[in-house]
């Protein structure tokens, strides 16, 4: 019998045993991956999540390839930027991979909020995934917003300028709100200087630890799944749920194709349509920061416009500035606002469906009149549209309660 | 087991949030499409040509340079030393304008602006109407005025190769007869006063080629990048086809 045959059949030890003494690398690695049991029915829109997270990762590796090279200072940022689009090697790839990926960040949280409102998954007991999700949702906001500064470009000072007076409408401290944030009576080289310090250290490190945190809430209590049923509630004999598959292999292999289709499209939109016709990078950032001339036309990055329709849409600055924080507020308290006995949407009667329904189309509704100049029509269309937006959320408690659901089944289904 | 329609479905409502953005960078003017040809090599080096001889004078492109224009365009250290470099010394500095900025600030009343960025910043469209929409306006210092861009301190740099131009107004009445009526003078055109060195056709392409150099200077890598990303998207396509099949064997025993 040769050596290596005498290894094999050896009781496990070695190595693994050792670091497992020591550290539960093993006892983790279970309790997150191998035998972590997420129903087999997943649908595509659970796929967000995954996203999401690759996104992150994206966003900080090329963020740390920027930080070589780019400088912030007012008289310097513009100009390195450009020195990184012309001159560094591969520079302009991970710069339009940071700013493609910015938008993506959007476009994937925003359909994983929508998955959890089609199919209930902030409702108990993961109320607490919901609001850990919704305090990274207000992070990436305060992330994107301080990084669209960075380039110092036209629409980077004026966007900034507009969003930062917003504080200024807060009774009794808002001027001095405005001057701590900004450091200075206006946006200058000290308020760019902060911003990075933002947008590299605090927020992303918030970022990290509150995904952290929203992972181990859902490890804790199971993934939701299109039927909304608790799949712990049926387990084998060997104690693991009837309807669950583990995360690993299964669900990071289908994870692996969503991420390479998604790859499709966020390549496609790096390699041939960059600025997305002035969406993903607006045509008045090619323009140096100028402080003496205003852009003819100032809207903020497509994410925001929702809110920020709404917030143009009242003729008070205060009171818009109210409106413009409550629509950002108001989902954290969908898992008390919506009173259904159902989580999912395909065991809700016909009121539910119709308001998600009306909400998607309102909030693609704000997003787009909120990148128009604000003519009078516009403008009353988005009274409309904010009458909805809020209706969504206040009336919630009612029509949630008042709907006739169907029986839900006591195993998961496939729908197809 | 991967649903299409249920993907397809994903990704529309994906873009739905990319509704396209009407961008009016002309202030509401109707501006003519440029039509340029990004990688045609023979336009760009004539956009090249026109630039260095009839822009760079007073306009720099301070983040090009010239060894980028170079390699881009195919062209020899001597061809671009001898055609391109009229008062820079090594092939790598940058397009610097010949004239003092300060000087022009006092000049012109305002610096002429760098073009590194123009076609990008303002759109190819916007800089095509722009070259090719000067007219006569008595008074204003530089002689001219532009369709484009009004009260522009620019004068008609370009008046031996298009000769000049009168604008034609028609006055437009808004409300006729009630007390919101409003009359405005709105450019119906262009006639050709004194002939230049082309005619309009000639012209025309000279415009077209020169705002083909300017796009092609806002981002020099646009060629390149849209090339990997062909290479990359046929990657992802391999690796897809791969992922798919170790998906389904991995999930063959799920019912």
């Amino acid at each position: 019998m040769s050596r290596i045959e005498a290894e094999v059949g050896k009781p496990q030890g070695g190595f693994m045993k050792w670091i497992d003494d020591r550290f539960p690398f093993t006892k983790t690695m279970e309790h997150h991956v191998t035998k972590y049991y997420a129903s087999k029915n997943f649908n595509w829109w659970f796929v967000f999540g995954v996203l999401a997270f690759v996104v992150l990762i994206l966003q900080l590796v090329t963020g740390i390839f920027l930080t070589m090279n780019y400088k912030p200072a007012a008289a310097e940022a513009f100009a390195s930027v450009e020195y990184i689009m012309r001159d560094v090697e591969w520079g302009w790839l991970i710069r339009y991979m940071h700013s493609t990926g910015a938008s993506f960040f959007f476009i994937v949280v925003y359909l994983h909020m929508f998955r959890a409102m089609l199919y209930g998954s902030y409702k108990k007991p993961r109320e607490l995934i919901w609001l850990i999700g919704m305090m990274i949702f207000l992070v990436l906001m305060a992330e994107g917003f301080a990084g669209y500064l960075l380039p110092w470009g036209q629409m980077s000072y004026w966007g900034a300028q507009v969003i930062i007076s917003l504080f200024g409408a807060i009774p009794v401290v808002g001027d001095a709100l405005v001057e701590i944030i900004r450091g200075d009576y206006s946006i200058s080289d000290i308020t760019l200087n902060r911003f990075f310090a933002l947008h590299v250290i605090v927020l992303p490190l918030a970022l990290i630890g509150l995904v952290f945190v929203h992972i181990v809430a859902l490890h804790e209590v199971g993934s939701n799944n299109p039927d909304g049923i608790d799949i712990k509630k049926h387990k084998g004999p060997d104690g693991i749920p009837l309807d669950g598959v583990p995360f690993h292999p299964h669900h990071t292999s289908k994870d692996l194709v969503g991420i390479i289709v998604f790859l499709m499209i966020f390549c496609g939109v790096v390699f041939f349509a960059p600025d997305m016709g002035g969406l993903f990078l607006e045509h008045a950032n090619f323009e140096p920061a100028n402080m003496t001339a205003t852009p003819e036309h100032i809207a903020p990055v497509w994410y925001y416009t929702p809110y920020y329709a709404i917030l143009r849409a009242v003729p008070d600055k205060l009171w818009g500035f109210i409106l413009f924080v409550l629509a950002v507020a108001l989902p954290i308290f969908l898992p008390w606002l919506d009173r259904c006995r159902v989580k999912s949407i395909r065991y809700r009667g016909w009121m539910y469906k119709t308001a998600l329904s009306i909400f998607v189309v309102t909030f693609i509704a704000l997003g787009w009149l909120g990148l128009q100049a604000a003519t009078p029509t516009y403008v009353m269309l988005a009274r409309f549209f904010s009458v909805l937006y809020f209706a969504f959320f206040l009336l919630m408690p009612f029509y949630t309660a008042m709907d006739k659901t169907k029986p839900v089944p006591d195993r998961v289904v496939y729908h197809d | 087991m991967i649903n299409f329609n249920r993907v397809a479905s994903v990704l529309a409502l994906g873009m739905c949030f990319m509704a396209p953005q009407a961008m009016a960078a002309g202030g509401g003017v109707h501006l003519e499409p440029a039509n340029i040809e990004h990688d045609n090599a023979a336009s760009l080096r004539r956009g090249a040509r026109n630039f260095m001889n009839y822009c760079s004078g007073c306009h720099s492109a301070k983040y090009v340079r010239f060894n980028t224009i170079g390699k881009a365009l195919d062209l020899s250290e001597e061809q671009l030393i001898d055609n391109l470099m009229f008062n820079a010394e090594k092939t790598f500095e940058t397009i610097q304008s010949a004239m003092p900025a300060d000087d022009a600030a006092d000049w012109y009343g305002t610096a002429p602006p760098d073009m590194s960025l123009m076609a990008r910043s303002k759109g190819v469209d916007y800089v095509y109407n722009f070259l090719k929409g000067f007219y006569i306006a008595e008074d204003s210092p530089t002689g001219v005025d532009n369709r484009v861009l009004a009260g522009t301190s620019m004068p008609h740099v370009l008046w031996e190769l298009q000769g000049y131009q009168e604008a034609i107004f028609v006055e437009h009445v808004e409300h006729e007869g009630t007390d919101k009526e409003t009359r405005t003078e709105v450019l119906e055109g262009f006639e050709l006063l004194s002939a230049g060195s082309m005619d309009a056709e000639e012209y025309d392409e000279f415009v077209r080629d020169t705002v083909n150099f300017l796009a092609y200077i806002a981002e020099p890598i646009r060629s390149d990048r849209r090339k990997l990303g062909v290479w990359v998207l046929m990657f992802l396509i391999f690796f897809f086809v791969l992922a798919a099949q170790l998906k389904k064997a991995i999930w063959k025993d799920v019912k």
